[in-house]
């Protein structure tokens, strides 16, 4: 098998996690008429951080809108539209602005079709960058994975690198329910070996999977987003101790795939959950809870140990902004401690 | 005239049980139409704006009041209902408590302007433009007692109810005129000439994000004919207590307004047959203020009365009860007599009582059923109880 691949072997295509979002949302625009994109910047300025770029040149006016500062405003408007029969992409600049459209996300796009008796579908795609940037501050800052993650009726992904992102933007706009889509601002602009498949039109990752990115025997780590590269960092370097990390990406955040969690830590009996939001009520606290209600709890031979962003509001200078966020030293610590090394 | 042939046929196969003036019904000659002169609208940023005549004819005479009727019928049975405790929750009505008035000219009046393939949002007072929009009263009441025969199986109520084209039914004061504004885009998107009524209240009129709403479908020039219905209270407070400026046609500004008689069914008409002509044409959004008078209290928990006096509340309703207009004009124009007005009430009573005997009677939704609905066109999961333990099946 290794002979052949390397006569047939070709460069993988690099490819960066912005130009997936982006390569994934012309496809579905291409695909369905339906779909189109509104947000602040996204048409004529190819979007604020150039996700978006050539999108208003290929398709216009109509399935391309910019819209004025008006979150609550236009984010009703899209669920409107989805409501009518439209598949819209609504973007947030960042997440911290959905806030002030959080209403119109919670109570108009994922309880409609519950409190429908299931007549009202909301075909519709939030999303934009989510978490902590570099130096942005406080109110900038925050990461909405546990706010968003927590209302039934809702699905929400956090692609880690470009294969997510592809495949994750398309799985959202083809899905018929409101998907919220946590991208990361610090990933935009990484580049990832792109494999042949992600390259097709048809190329889709499901939402509620999650994926084991590498395998391990002594302890599982799970995560999502940016921090996902962080924990196949540490589990690069603690395997020259001979410690084998289990690194699972969450990929989805609601429907949660325990299933996934819950194999690997029977196999390894030991769990660090790893995220770049708050502590407490956040994804880490729900996986452990959840493991403690499951099979895999007799399977511990440690208690679960969260690894999280620090318990303030995100500070500025370049010192007090790195201790805020989980570094590759704080996970081979927290691993550490895990398996009592 | 299919209509009143059928009557004719249905009062001659009764003849011989019925009273001797039934049998007159069937053999005078009614007018086929009538000409009324209808109340000029204010204008804001308008040349001219909707007749200040209009022609009725008798059959749309006899369904408007039909429908009238079994609104306000329907919610004088939901207020009963509420009462007895069969209703729980919220109840928003339309109508008014030991008076019937209102509403109802609301609902009516912009139905007959528009088309069935038009579009229509409201907030949580929804019951009447359910009925208008297409439902049945059933349904409409089941869904209010909470039963599986309801329109949303029980699982929305009073403030949850949808039908083609109409979105609801909103819980949450003024969400809903963004969302209008978006079906409204959709509208203008798909090309089909649609428009979009986008229905909210004197107290929502105060919400930010109606003004993004207005800017948005301004600057898109979205089919969007956003709708004030000013019945001069929100909830305890009235209009002069919460905005500094009560003239709610003129508040989309740059959007051009008209001020609408709301307690006639025909002003209410043409002003939004007026509405439609000016978005289809694509000039854009355009609002209209309904005014109203709430003689309800806000909701079934709020009599209405430590806020203002029975005198005002007295005087309203002695001078503008919609459905006695409706019915003084077309009697009065020989479009209908009293004793077939009278037959259609009867007829409207005994759908009402039917509706509500099956609200009462028919099951509440069955457990199994507790979590389906989550997701659409999804294969089916499980979803969490109140403990680890149960588990309810979600189906699509």
């Amino acid at each position: 098998m290794a002979a052949v691949s390397g006569l047939v072997r070709r460069p993988l295509q690099q490819m960066t996690v912005r130009d997936a979002i982006n390569q994934g949302m012309d496809e579905e625009l291409e695909r369905d008429e339906k779909v189109f994109l509104l947000g602040e910047e996204v048409a004529q300025y190819d979007g604020a951080y150039k996700v978006s770029r050539g999108l208003w040149k290929k398709y216009g006016d109509k399935r391309i809108i910019d819209t004025p500062i008006s979150e609550m405003g236009f984010a009703g408007i899209a669920v409107g539209a989805a409501m009518a029969g439209l598949r819209p992409i609504c973007e947030f600049m960042t997440f911290n602005f959905s806030m002030q459209a959080i209403d119109q996300v919670i109570n108009s796009a994922a309880k409609t079709y519950y409190m429908s008796g299931g007549l009202q579908p909301v075909p519709i795609v939030f999303r934009g960058p989510n978490g902590a940037s570099a130096g942005v501050a406080a109110q900038h800052s925050q990461c909405f994975a546990a706010w968003y993650g927590h209302c039934p009726g809702l699905k929400v992904v956090s692609p880690w690198n470009s294969e997510d992102a592809k495949g994750l933007i398309k799985s959202a706009i083809r899905d018929n329910n409101p998907v919220v889509v946590l991208e990361n601002e610090l990933m935009y602009g990484v580049p990832f070996e792109f494999p042949a498949e992600a390259q097709s039109k048809d190329f889709l990752v499901p939402i509620g999977k999650a994926k084991v990115e590498r395998q391990g025997t002594h302890i599982t780590v799970v995560s999502h987003s940016r921090p996902v590269g962080h924990c196949l960092e540490a589990a690069t370097v603690l395997s020259k101790e001979g410690i084998e990390c289990e690194v699972i990406n969450m990929r989805t955040i609601r429907p949660m795939d325990i299933d996934t969690i819950e194999a690997s830590v029977m196999k390894t009996n030991h769990l660090i959950t790893v995220e770049g939001g708050w502590p407490q009520f956040g994804v880490g606290a729900e996986i452990c809870a959840r493991i403690m209600e499951g099979p895999a709890f007799n399977f511990l031979d440690a208690p679960a140990v969260r690894v999280t962003g620090a318990d303030v509001p995100m500070p500025y200078a370049k010192i007090l902004e790195d201790n805020s966020v989980p570094q590759v030293k704080d996970i081979i610590f927290a691993i550490k401690k895990t398996l009592n090394i | 005239m299919r209509k009143m042939l059928a009557a004719v046929s249905r009062v001659l196969a009764g003849a011989a049980q019925k009273p001797a003036s039934r049998v007159l019904v069937a053999s005078r000659n009614f007018a086929n139409d009538a000409t009324f002169e209808i109340k000029k609208c204010d204008l804001h940023r308008l040349e001219e704006g909707p007749p200040v005549t209009t022609v009725l004819t008798r059959e749309d005479g006899l369904k408007y009041y039909r429908m009238m009727q079994t609104v306000r019928r329907m919610e004088l049975k939901a207020d009963q209902l509420y009462k007895q405790k069969i209703i729980r929750g919220f109840c928003h009505l339309c109508d008014g408590q030991f008076l019937p008035l209102i509403q109802e000219a609301c609902c009516v009046g912009l139905e007959a302007g528009i088309n069935p393939t038009d579009h229509l949002i409201t907030a949580y007072r929804a019951h009447g433009f359910t009925f208008t929009r297409g439902l049945s009263v059933r349904e409409i009441l089941a869904e209010l007692t909470g039963r599986r025969g309801g329109c949303a199986k029980g699982k929305g109520g009073s403030m949850h109810m949808y039908a083609k084209n109409f979105y609801g039914g909103n819980g949450i004061v003024g969400a809903q005129v963004p969302l209008g504004a978006g079906i409204a885009l959709a509208c203008k998107y798909n090309g089909k000439d649609e428009v979009c009524l986008t229905l909210y209240g004197d107290g929502a009129a105060n919400q930010g994000q109606i003004f993004e709403a207005y800017n948005m479908a301004a600057l898109w020039k979205l089919p969007c004919i956003f709708i004030c219905e000013n019945n001069r209270y929100g909830m305890g407070t009235s209009v002069e207590r919460a905005a500094a400026s009560t003239d709610y046609y003129k508040r989309g500004d740059f959007i051009p307004g008209l001020r609408v008689d709301g307690m006639d069914i025909l002003c209410v008409r043409e002003a939004t047959r007026f509405a439609a002509a000016y978005c289809r044409s694509g000039k854009g959004p355009i609002l209209m203020e309904l005014q109203t008078y709430r003689y309800h209290g806000h909701s079934m928990s709020d009599p209405g009365v430590s806020y203002r006096t029975r005198e005002e509340i007295q005087e309203v309703r002695s001078k503008s009860d919609p459905i006695m207009l409706l019915k003084d004009r077309m009697v009065n124009s020989n479009l209908a007599s009293v004793e077939e007005l009278k037959e259609i009430d009867v007829e409207v009573r005994k759908e009402i009582e039917d509706a509500a005997q099956f609200a009462t009677a028919d099951p509440e939704p069955p457990l199994e059923e507790l979590g389906y609905h989550i997701y659409s066109s999804d294969p089916p999961f499980e979803v969490r109880g109140a403990n680890q333990w149960i588990k309810f099946k979600s189906v699509s």
